[in-house]
């Protein structure tokens, strides 16, 4: 079983599932942390630029950026999945399939 | 607002239970082992559970004290549910997807892949149990307080039924009931919140800029409520919170459970994607709803008191805004709403701890692995029973204090002891048990310590005049102090246990990756 386990570890499919999913979390992950952060950080050290308003109303910067963040993650999840269903799952279904009843 | 009985949401709270009664009794009949109490024989699909986990973080708290607080402050209240949203694609880019392939019930499950057994699950069950009890807490006092108010009901009946109903739930119809509660209850808040912003902006021709026009002409801080204020003040409590909420998020027992309802890894991811929407749009929501209440209550006697407060406190702001754009209609489902709120939450986190004692403390710590399916059931019920008691109790314990900083405290523990164990057992080859135990450990004390010493606990709870730890939030510290514990612990450990543990590495990574070898949802 060890033996069948190791042949698919060194499968292609394996490498290429490995490669495109690690690139993809660990990048999305990093956006999101520094879009988070950078929000946070805006707030402690410089909390005057979001009170600037947004043309003549009364939408202040900070409001505007604050939902942006909200769509931000979302958007993330959504590019995520997206990725997972068009790329992912076919690859770790190949790999499943080779697995046979090892799953 | 008076005390008095509100029978439209006594009518609606009442076709809620006989619903989910029903549901428990449905349920009931498929308790027939472990993985369907703990899991819902993993059967639940991606879209059902999206709204479940909605429903779980959708807490009474987030609904009526994040609407309080931008009816308060304004912008500040954004702060906060910006946090809680912001750990989603966190727990769905690095957790979800391992978390389902490697574990079965609990997230001990997944860092006892390959670490010791008992001193690992004994941990993650403190964890578990020290995040359940806090939030717990807070929500029974809650509960007890809101319903108080809504329903004229008697503070102790009010804790009395709300315990009562969960263990019911939660016994009978184990993670089946809970989810569907859950789920059924999201779907109303969702609906009942959608309802209230529209009539708010209705008002407003659909324009936000008139609606923040008249909520910065009525709260007497004007511009002020649409930019950071003081709630905030230095960066490390900026920090120091972002943290928490971020990463305490992926750590909360509750809602890493829901990961194993549904049957794989693909349906986990999709599971956070929904979840994540329906959270977001919610939050925007609790936006317009407390600068509606803000352009709508204040200024008008009839929901304010004599210094011109908000009857019943801010927390009271979105319920308040109901009775002034919808009359006892909405005012009785709206209070309705909440009361169901509260009743799924503490049921989704009861169950969280039982499954902590019983899968974790007993089956595999107690009797060592060997108990036997009927066994471990019954355990689980009679844990149930023991954490609704303990519940009602201390809910009635705490009636006169303040629990405020309850919810808090709870996400930071599951920052720093839950996550940093779960993590670092998913992508650390040199992660060991020493390692994990001493790094937890000391994670979950700092915390505990820096709030106990910090303006919160020494200063509002215990009345001293000045904190010995000056920050609210512990998470920057108690987190580093995890982290660096775990990370030190492990890689000084030269024994033979870690020895084969770095070794199991290889094979749990691919595992978590693949879904070879995961545990699969049973056929009905």
């Amino acid at each position: 079983m060890d033996e069948r386990i190791e042949e698919l570890k060194n499968s292609d499919e394996y490498k290429q599932l490995i490669a495109i999913r690690s690139k993809a979390k660990w990048s999305l992950a990093l956006l999101m942390l520094v879009v988070y952060y950078g929000f946070v950080l805006v707030i402690a050290f410089k909390p005057e630029i979001f009170a600037i308003k947004i043309g003549d109303g009364h939408t202040s910067l900070g409001i505007a950026v604050g939902f942006g963040v909200i769509l931000f993650s979302f958007l993330i999840t959504g590019v995520y999945v997206q990725k997972a269903n068009k790329v992912l799952e076919p690859l770790t279904e190949k790999l499943h399939e080779k697995a046979g009843d090892l799953v | 607002m008076s005390a008095d009985v509100n029978i439209t949401a006594i009518t609606m709270f009442s076709i809620f239970v006989l619903m989910t009664l029903f549901i428990t009794y449905w349920a009931a009949k498929k308790m027939t082992d472990t993985k369907s109490f703990y899991s819902a024989g993993g059967n639940i699909t991606g879209f059902q559970n999206g709204l479940a986990i909605a429903g779980d973080y959708m807490s009474a708290a987030s609904f009526l004290g994040i609407s309080g607080l931008v009816f308060a402050v304004g912008f500040d209240g954004l702060i906060y549910s910006i946090g809680f949203l912001v750990g989603w694609p966190i727990v769905l880019l690095l957790i979800a997807e391992p978390l389902r392939n490697l574990g079965k019930f609990t997230f001990a499950d997944v860092a006892c892949y390959r670490l010791q057994q008992k001193p690992t699950r004994i941990l993650a069950a403190c964890g578990t149990l020290g995040t359940v009890a806090l939030y717990l807490i807070a929500q029974m006092v809650g509960a007890g307080k809101l319903i108080e108010i809504l329903f004229g009901l008697d503070y102790m009946y009010a804790v009395l039924i709300v315990g009562v109903l969960m263990m019911v739930y939660v016994t009978f119809g184990g993670m089946i009931a809970t989810t569907w509660v859950q789920i059924i209850k999201a779907c109303l808040l969702l609906f009942g919140a959608t309802i209230l912003a529209v009539l708010v902006l209705v008002h407003f021709d659909f324009n936000m800029e008139l609606l923040f026009g008249a909520a910065i002409e009525k709260h007497a801080n004007g511009e002020i409520i649409m930019a950071p204020g003081g709630l905030v003040s230095d960066p490390i409590s900026a920090i120091s919170l972002g943290l928490a909420l971020m990463f305490g998020t992926a750590g909360l027992p509750h809602i890493l459970m829901r990961f194993f309802t549904v049957p794989d890894a693909k349906q986990a991811h999709k599971s956070v994607f929904y979840a994540t929407g329906f959270i977001g749009y919610f939050y925007i929501l609790t936006f317009i709803i407390g600068f509606g209440a803000i352009a709508f209550l204040l200024g008008n006697p009839d929901f304010l008191d004599g210094e011109g407060k908000l009857i019943g406190g801010n927390n009271m702001a979105a319920i308040q805004l109901s009775e002034a754009l919808g009359g006892d209609l909405m005012l009785g489902f709206i209070s309705a709403v909440a009361f169901a709120t509260i009743l799924a939450v503490v049921s989704g986190l009861t169950l969280a701890g039982a499954s902590a004692i019983s899968h974790d403390l007993y089956a595999n710590v107690f009797a060592g692995g060997k108990l036997d399916e009927k066994k471990e059931l019954r355990i689980s019920r009679y844990a149930t029973i023991g954490l609704g008691i303990a519940a009602i109790v201390l809910g009635i314990v705490f009636e006169q204090q303040n629990v405020a900083f309850m919810v808090g405290l709870a996400f930071a523990i599951a920052a720093s002891s839950n996550f940093p164990i779960l993590f670092l057992s998913m992508y650390w080859k040199k992660l060991t048990t020493r390692g994990a135990v001493v790094g937890g450990s000391a994670g979950l004390l700092t915390a505990v310590i820096l709030v106990i010493i910090g303006p919160i606990v020494w200063v509002d709870v215990f009345g001293n005049d000045t904190p010995i730890f000056p920050y609210k939030y512990p998470a920057l510290f108690s987190m580093t102090v995890a982290f660096v514990g775990v990370w030190l612990f492990s890689i000084t450990d030269k024994s033979e246990t870690a020895k084969e543990e770095r070794a199991k590495f290889e094979a749990q990574y691919f595992r978590s990756q693949t879904g070879i070898g995961a545990e699969k949802s049973s056929k009905h």
